[in-house]
């Protein structure tokens, strides 16, 4: 009953919606809901990528932190998108620090269970894949706008 | 027989017309020997011009040759242009003084006496025709250029011969002027002057002449002029040129001319319809006194097209691209007219030789695709 | 123009604050004669005194005739010396020049405004212009991305326009220390999120900052539906005389401070991609 609950849940989130029923069943055998409170820390910088979160509700700030000054708040991510993608990559470790902004709930997929099941069923990799590399090309195309820097010679 | 537009006359030399428009309390500009070349200056009498002299014109190459010492006008173009006195390269807008209520400006009105171009081209009367649609664009009216545009006679000069680097048959501006002038002489090949008026200001100087009417076989003897000069044109622009540039922007020929070109500015400085300027605004030591001037500039200096946090154009192939591109395509949008007339001084003043005959052939030769 | 167009009017400064570190406004009214009328969009020529001339948009309301408000970012000697301006000091003004952003034509359609930095301010007057005429527009929306929440442009002013209930703005920075609770990110990712909820083909969009951001903002409203001949961004090049005289601004076969500053997209979009022009 919970299981089938969390495929559900699943199939409401816009990377999952896609997905046929079957499908999500499989992944809803690695899922388990999450609750962060405002403050709280998700991940830090180092610690095993071992899970991705689906954001249901909430803002979730990602940060660096450098000795010479204060962390750096890169990227927040909000309902509807995902958070990680360390787990997809060797050596499955967080490269950043994640902090819930406000009541955080969301969806975890552990990423043992995940990597697993799309070693075991190729076609369910590859959709897996399919769906979660077009986030993190948008991610990624803006923080290449970032790294311009803009506004630093703007108009006035 | 008083003159009227459209009338024709004969004389036997220039000297006469020189003598009525200084009568008549003009200023006479016309050409002059100077530095090794034909310029542009003021003149007293038709003597002061270089009467038997002719030129050798190619690409990076100008000299001046003795020729035959009867021909008054065996020359074509040098490096400077009528623009220098309808825009000057330095020009005071006005002034400001520190006072109640901040400051005041004055507006600055240079002095310029009523002025006869003496030996205008026909590509240089074209080139000034660009010039009138540039400083009265719809919007706006250039004031100082209107006042002494209006103040200025044009004596055109009916080519006789062509320079290797002239083309303005090919962009329909020459080598003879059908409209533009107020007085018009040809020199004919057996001596003498086809001379015609072109308007009332200049019907009144001819009637201080009261020169004698040309007939048929003079006027045929003139186009005859005039139709040779335009058989020694070896270079020619493609027709299809404004559209050719538009459509090639990224083709690889602006590279191998930017190879070569030294962005010294030199062709938009020849360039009789070149635009372009900046403003310097200066102070005295005290601070009490502004002044704002206009100065000529050049779509080649890196500083042209600076904007807070660099300049747009920072290649040497995108300021040729410019250059060329603006005078030989979007000038048609802007203006409804090439800016190019044919005149041959970017070739000819080029330290390195381009031409732009030659740049716009090899787009002609081998475009890119049209983009989808 | 009656007046010489190469020659400023005076104008005193009423009022000057800082915005930001580098930034600040002026309110201005016209010694010599009347306040010039200006459309959304258009820009004037500033002069400070012996030091020279540089081109900055209008900032202000066009329905307020009784000053004229200036945005400045301290970039160089003349912009330095006129974001220093004090209450009471005279400066030189000549203008309105260009094109406007044609908010007015827009009527029954959802208003998207995309603002970059300090684009925040030649847009300002468009958003006056839809604030005070809310009825007639199906939606009003802003997107605002900025460097960091201490480069944030009117700031109070934003909090006031996002209170209203019929406005939805977003605002978003490039990065912020902890504690700020905002979002961070480019602007396009709230403007994809927002375009997400809306139909595009009802949008009209209002685009100004750096090039890059309006050119990849225009991405976002092409891939959302948003018809090109509904999006208008504003250019910016080097500018001396703001008539067509003196050739700077060319772009192509427009020259930005006449044809320009404000395009439709599709008039610029063959050459904006392009390097170098």
């Amino acid at each position: 009953m919970e299981i089938h609950g969390l495929g559900e849940t699943l199939a409401a989130h816009p990377v999952f919606k896609h997905f046929d029923k079957e499908t999500l069943d499989l992944l809803a055998g690695c899922a388990r809901n999450e609750h962060f409170r405002a403050g709280q820390a998700i991940y830090s910088e180092g610690d095993a990528a071992d899970k991705v979160f689906l954001i249901r509700e909430g803002d979730i700030a990602v940060e660096i932190s450098a000795p010479q000054h204060e962390p750096i708040i890169v990227e927040t991510l909000r309902a509807g998108d995902i958070l990680g993608w360390s787990w997809m990559v060797p050596p499955y470790k967080h490269m950043s620090d994640a902090r819930a902004l406000n009541d955080v709930r969301a969806i975890s997929l552990d990423a043992t269970c995940m990597r697993n099941k799309a070693e075991q069923t190729p076609a369910l990799g590859y959709q897996m894949f399919k769906h979660f590399v077009p986030h993190m090309a948008v991610r990624f195309r803006a923080l290449r706008m970032q790294l311009l820097d803009v506004y630093g010679t703007n108009k006035g | 027989m008083p003159a009227s537009t459209g009338s024709s006359f004969i004389l036997d030399d220039p000297a006469p017309l020189v003598e009525a428009l200084l009568a008549d309390g003009w200023r006479v500009i016309g050409p002059k020997l100077g530095d090794g070349a034909i310029v542009y200056d003021e003149i007293e009498s038709a003597s002061d011009m270089p009467r038997g002299l002719t030129d050798e014109q190619e690409g990076g190459r100008y000299r001046l040759r003795e020729g035959d010492p009867n021909r008054w006008f065996d020359y074509v173009v040098g490096p400077q242009s009528w623009k220098k006195y309808l825009f000057p390269a330095r020009q005071k807008l006005w002034s400001a003084e520190k006072g109640d209520n901040g400051f005041a400006i004055e507006p600055h009105e240079d002095d310029f006496p009523k002025t006869a171009l003496f030996g205008a081209r026909a590509c240089e009367i074209a080139a000034i025709e660009v010039q009138d649609r540039v400083f009265d664009n719809g919007d706006f009216t250039d004031s100082g250029y209107k006042r002494r545009r209006e103040a200025t006679l044009i004596v055109a000069v009916q080519c006789a011969r062509s320079a290797a680097t002239c083309f303005c048959a090919s962009m329909n501006t020459g080598p003879s002027a059908d409209s533009g002038f107020d007085i018009a002489l040809t020199e004919l090949d057996d001596g003498g002057f086809f001379v015609e008026c072109g308007s009332d200001r200049g019907a009144a100087i001819l009637d201080r002449i009261g020169p004698a009417e040309a007939g048929t076989a003079e006027l045929e003897a003139a186009n005859a002029v005039t139709l040779k000069a335009a058989g020694m044109q070896t270079r020619s622009m493609p027709d299809n040129i404004p559209a050719l540039l538009r459509e090639n922007l990224d083709h690889p020929r602006w590279a191998e001319v930017a190879e070569r070109c030294l962005s010294c500015a030199n062709c938009t400085m020849a360039c009789p319809t070149c635009f372009c300027s900046d403003v310097e605004d200066v102070n005295d030591l005290s601070g009490d006194h502004a002044e704002r001037w206009r100065v000529w500039d050049s779509c080649f200096t890196l500083d042209f097209s600076y904007i807070h946090g660099g300049s747009v154009r920072r290649s040497t192939l995108s300021r040729y691209r410019q250059w060329m591109t603006h005078k030989l395509s979007s000038w048609h949008d802007q203006f409804d007219t090439s800016g190019c007339v044919g005149c041959g001084r970017c070739i000819a003043w080029c330290p390195v030789g381009i031409d732009i005959t030659e740049e716009a052939a090899a787009f002609a030769a081998e475009p890119l695709a049209q983009e989808g | 123009m009656a007046q010489d167009p190469m020659l400023p009017r005076r104008y005193r400064v009423k009022r000057a604050w800082s915005e930001l570190s580098d930034v600040s406004t002026m309110e201005l009214e016209p010694i010599d004669g009347e306040a010039v009328p200006f459309a959304p969009g258009q820009f004037n020529m500033l002069y400070a005194f012996g030091v020279g001339e540089v081109a900055i948009s209008i900032s202000g309301d066009a329905a307020d005739t009784d000053k004229l408000v200036h945005t400045i970012r301290n970039v160089g000697a003349i912009s330095g010396a006129l974001a220093g301006v004090s209450d009471g000091d005279v400066i030189g003004v000549r203008g309105p020049f260009g094109s406007a952003w044609p908010v007015a034509q827009e009527t029954g359609r959802h208003i998207v405004f995309v603002a970059g930095g300090l684009g925040l301010a030649p847009l300002r007057p468009a958003i006056y212009h839809v604030l005070n005429n809310r009825e007639q527009y199906s939606g009003m929306t802003l997107v605002y991305g900025a460097r960091s929440p201490d480069d944030l442009l009117y700031a109070d002013e934003i909090k006031a326009w996002k209170s209203r209930f019929d406005t939805e703005v977003e605002i978003t920075v490039d990065h912020a220390a902890p504690g700020w609770t905002g979002q961070v990110g480019v602007v396009t990712v709230p403007l994809d999120r927002t375009l997400s909820g809306s139909n595009g083909a009802e949008v009209s969009a209002f685009v100004c900052g750096p090039e890059i951001m309006m050119r990849f903002s225009v991405m976002s409203l092409m891939a959302a539906g948003v018809p090109e001949d509904k999006v208008w961004i504003s250019m910016e090049r080097n500018m001396k005389c703001a008539i067509g005289f003196c050739g700077h601004c060319q772009f192509g076969g427009d020259f930005i401070c006449r044809d320009g500053p404000v395009f439709r997209h599709d008039q610029v979009s063959r050459l904006i991609a392009k390097k170098e022009i």
